[in-house]
């Protein structure tokens, strides 16, 4: 893209992306798309490449189609700016939260009962 | 790395990605429709399909993860025939019938008893089909909400054990939509029904429905379905109070947005009684001020009996009755006797007490508060943060293991409870719950409400026409799947001595031209400003407070919106032709509300409806159920008694009643 070019675009959408993709691991099967259960996302007219999230408007931050990817990392759900939970650790008072720069070592660890899903889903 | 490269902002006006054609009619016949395959139609497309039954499902989504409980529940309601369950059906009737949060005198009786009596029968059939429902790796041996011996848990009340914690709850739908695909059921995914046909097109009291009439979401084409019988499980109105994408997308709705009410107005459309539909409340945590569900801080239903602490660490105590309890207490609050009987259905036992806000005005507890898991036994930590964050709708993903991809640790952290100002953490009906700020008139129906009047078969006023689920007043995934069931047991039965009544073509061409004018259309006005505008009509016209002449202005409003704006609904694809057809369902519904909302002439506390004209509460002969249908055009309000359930033609005893319709052995 070139920067010094301005666009006549609509503003952006609120929420903005409501899902991310990264290019370089999504194949663009489609899965996600037919987990939605509003059509937030749509393949992409170019084989392979990440769908498009049409609709983030109508996004219901449930993560059903994160969890029905198969290439971990692929996708990932971009919560709004003001669902950007926060926490403070018991014995230091330090601050996290969703979405910060740096974040502390994931915690891995499954909830509990987690089980490979019928359908793959 | 994360882009927001497929945003799209970056492909401005590409051609739609499925074949689009408004003039095809694909026609399926079947002995069962079901209209919505959530929870309630996956489990009545299974009891349906397992008896021999030809069924087909329509759904706007896809049935892996369609519907209010598609990403998971973590608990189980109402298995009173448990084996470790201290209360027996009848005594969860008054347990119903005293609680005004759960409908109270207004409890569609039939349908909570139809619940406590099959659903253990039910959960033991999921597990049967693959949903994990126990500790079923010893995971917690020897904690005090585990039975030993069945590896059954329990949730909020240790004593009277009817809640059960599905340690795989979260798999419900997935297994659900399995089994469905299993029994060969047909599915009709992303496509939405909006019209029921009826015998010779004849609508209004006493007509027969024989199908109903759909389109894709995807394609838009038609589909015209013909059925002996029909089930309504399409949910709840949802939005007509609410509209609100800008802040957090469908966030802003607590059930699956889907759930827009196409099966109230389809059922009235086509003649059918329905009630409660004066009744709704302004709910803590709505719009688009709600927070992350289950996802902050909290001391209600799926965070039952974590610690809350103030900013300083300071422990504030869950009290009940206004006396504190100690952390032995907490899980065992029996009802009846002490409890409040919140144990019965979700984790409302013990509370915060009353007087909080004031003790945060005087500086004795300091926000911002946190929720101290760290301080929990370590069972009771991890069951809370791992069975029910975790397995519990809309938690699996976007909670319990977003979080801790950012590091959240159960026992090193604490998740913070929002700052809101302190009297808006009392929400007068859901206690403190912590989700979001309390705007008045922001309304939404009540949990147990928008219902169609029907029998002990849960067959509606229309012969050929059941519902369940939401569409019958259940708010619960149990109560769900045993209406379900219940209501496609009865629908087969009565399908196997119909024939097929073909449909009549003159309502089907009459439903397309309504339903596809707006493809016909590209300027004008799109969906999301009509809903928004509607929306603030309800919330002017049918907030807290209602007069006659305050209802009649809301329908004033609506019959100029119907000749103006709904006339220039625009659809430019087909997602927007489903999303404008919501629209003419909103119209329908909210006009319906403001009707029944005037012939209802009192105030009701259990409806949290308050009436500025009429002094009386419904007490006495104001005591009874308001029923609306459409007949020649026009809405017609009627009355019918509380308890209808139990009079003639009924037995005056539930377990009478349910032994003769329950149509097990069918
Ligand atoms: C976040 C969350 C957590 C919950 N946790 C629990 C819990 O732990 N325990 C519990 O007991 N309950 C829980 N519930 C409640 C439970 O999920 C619901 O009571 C249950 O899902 C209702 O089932 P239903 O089939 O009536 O409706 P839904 O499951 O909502 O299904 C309705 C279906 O109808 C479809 N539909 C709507 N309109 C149309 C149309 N016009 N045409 C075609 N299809 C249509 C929708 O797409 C949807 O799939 C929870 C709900 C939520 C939202
Ligand atoms: S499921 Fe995964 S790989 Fe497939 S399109 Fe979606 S993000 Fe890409
Ligand atoms: S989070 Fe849910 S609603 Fe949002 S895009 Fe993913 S599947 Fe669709």
């Amino acid at each position: 893209m070139d920067y010094s070019e301005a666009l006549l675009v609509p503003n952006p959408m609120t929420p903005n992306t409501a899902i991310v993709f990264n290019e370089d691991k999504c194949v663009g099967c489609n899965r996600c798309v037919n987990v939605c259960r509003a059509d937030v996302l749509h393949p992409n007219p170019v084989k392979g490449k990440p769908p498009i999230v049409l609709y983030p408007d109508e996004c219901w931050f449930d993560g059903c189609c994160v969890l029905a990817c198969r290439i971990p990392g692929a996708s990932e759900l971009n919560s709004p700016l003001q669902q950007k939970v926060a926490w403070k650790r018991k014995e230091t008072g330090e601050f996290f939260r969703v979405g910060m720069k740096d974040p502390p070592p994931p915690n891995n660890r499954p909830p509990v009962g987690e089980k490979p899903l019928p359908h793959g889903f | 790395m994360y882009t927001n490269k497929t945003d799209i902002q970056n492909y401005p006006g590409i051609k739609w990605p499925y074949p689009v054609d408004y003039e095809k009619i694909n026609r399926i016949s079947c002995d069962v429709l079901i209209l919505g395959g959530g929870l309630a139609g996956c489990a009545a497309a299974i009891a349906a399909a397992r008896r021999g039954a030809k069924v087909a499902v329509v759904d706007k989504g896809p049935l892996v993860r369609s519907g209010s409980g598609g990403t998971g529940i973590d608990h189980w309601h109402d298995a009173c025939l448990n084996p470790k369950s201290k209360i027996s059906p009848e005594q969860l009737m008054e347990f119903y019938f005293q609680n005004p949060y759960w409908g109270g005198k207004y409890t569609m009786g039939h349908m909570r008893y139809i619940q406590a009596m099959e659903s253990y029968k039910a959960l033991l059939e999921l597990e049967k089909i693959g949903l994990p429902i126990r500790d079923f790796d010893d995971e917690f041996e020897g904690s005090a909400f585990r039975d030993d011996t069945t590896g059954l848990m329990y949730a909020y009340d240790y004593e009277n054990c009817t809640v059960i914690r599905l340690k795989g709850g979260a798999l419900l739908k997935p297994t659900l939509s399995a089994e469905v695909e299993r029994l060969g059921v047909q599915a009709y995914e992303y496509i939405m029904a909006s019209h029921l046909l009826t015998e010779d097109g004849k609508t209004g009291p006493g007509s027969r429905v024989i199908g109903a009439i759909a389109f894709s979401g995807r394609t838009g084409e038609c589909y015209v379905f013909n059925a002996k019988s029909t089930i309504i499980c399409s949910g709840m109105p949802q939005g007509e109070w609410i509209f609100s994408t800008e802040f957090n997308g469908a966030s802003s709705k607590f059930w699956d947005p889907n759930n827009t009410g196409e099966g109230q107005a389809m059922m009235a459309e086509a003649g059918a009684e329905l009630t409660l539909m004066e009744s709704n409340y302004t709910i803590c945590a709505n719009g688009g001020m709600r927070w992350p569900m289950y996802g902050t801080g909290d001391s209600n239903n799926t965070w039952y009996g974590c610690p809350i602490v103030d900013a300083n660490g300071k422990r504030i105590p869950y009290t009940q009755n206004g006396k504190v309890m100690d952390w032995s207490e907490i899980y065992k609050n029996t009802w009846p006797g002490t409890g409040d009987g919140g144990s019965v259905t979700s984790g409302s036992l013990g509370e915060l007490p009353g007087d909080l806000p004031e003790k945060i005005m005087s500086g004795e507890y300091k926000l911002p508060f946190y929720a101290d898991l760290p301080s929990m036994p370590p069972d009771e930590r991890r069951v809370l943060w791992g069975l029910m964050i975790g397995n519990e709708g809309k938690t699996n993903y976007p909670v319990y293991k977003l979080y801790g991809k950012y590091g959240f640790d159960p026992d090193k952290d604490m998740l913070q409870v929002p700052v809101m100002a302190p009297k808006s953490n009392f929400n007068k009906r859901a206690k403190p719950y912590w989700n979001g700020e309390v705007y008045e008139p922001w309304r939404e129906c009540q949990k147990c409400s928008n219902c169609a009047v029907y029998d002990w078969t849960m067959k509606t006023t229309l012969d050929g026409l059941y519902v369940a689920g939401l569409t019958a007043g259940n708010n619960f995934a149990s109560g769900a799947i045993t209406t379900g069931a219940y209501a496609a047991r009865n629908a087969w039965k009565a399908a196997k001595q119909t024939e097929l009544i073909p449909v009549n073509e003159d309502q089907v061409q009459k439903y397309r031209e309504q339903i596809y004018a707006p493809t016909k259309r590209d300027y004008g006005i799109g969906w999301k400003e009509f809903k928004a505008g509607c929306a603030r009509v309800m919330q002017g016209n049918c907030g807290e407070y209602k007069s006659d002449e305050v209802l009649q202005n809301g329908l004033d409003w609506f019959k100029s919106i119907r000749e103006g704006e709904m006339q220039q609904l625009y659809a430019r694809n087909p997602h927007e032709l489903m999303r404008t057809n919501e629209c003419y369902t909103q119209i329908m519904v909210s006009e319906m509300t403001l009707t029944a909302s005037m012939a209802r002439k009192c105030s009701s506390p259990t409806m949290n409806f308050k009436r500025l004209d009429y002094p009386g509460t419904d007490e006495g002969e104001n005591e009874k159920y308001i029923t609306i249908t459409v007949k020649d055009g026009k809405y017609t309000t009627g009355e019918i008694p509380v308890k209808y359930y139990l009079q003639a033609p009924y037995a005056q005893s539930f377990k009478e009643n349910y032994d003769k319709y329950c149509a097990l052995e069918d």
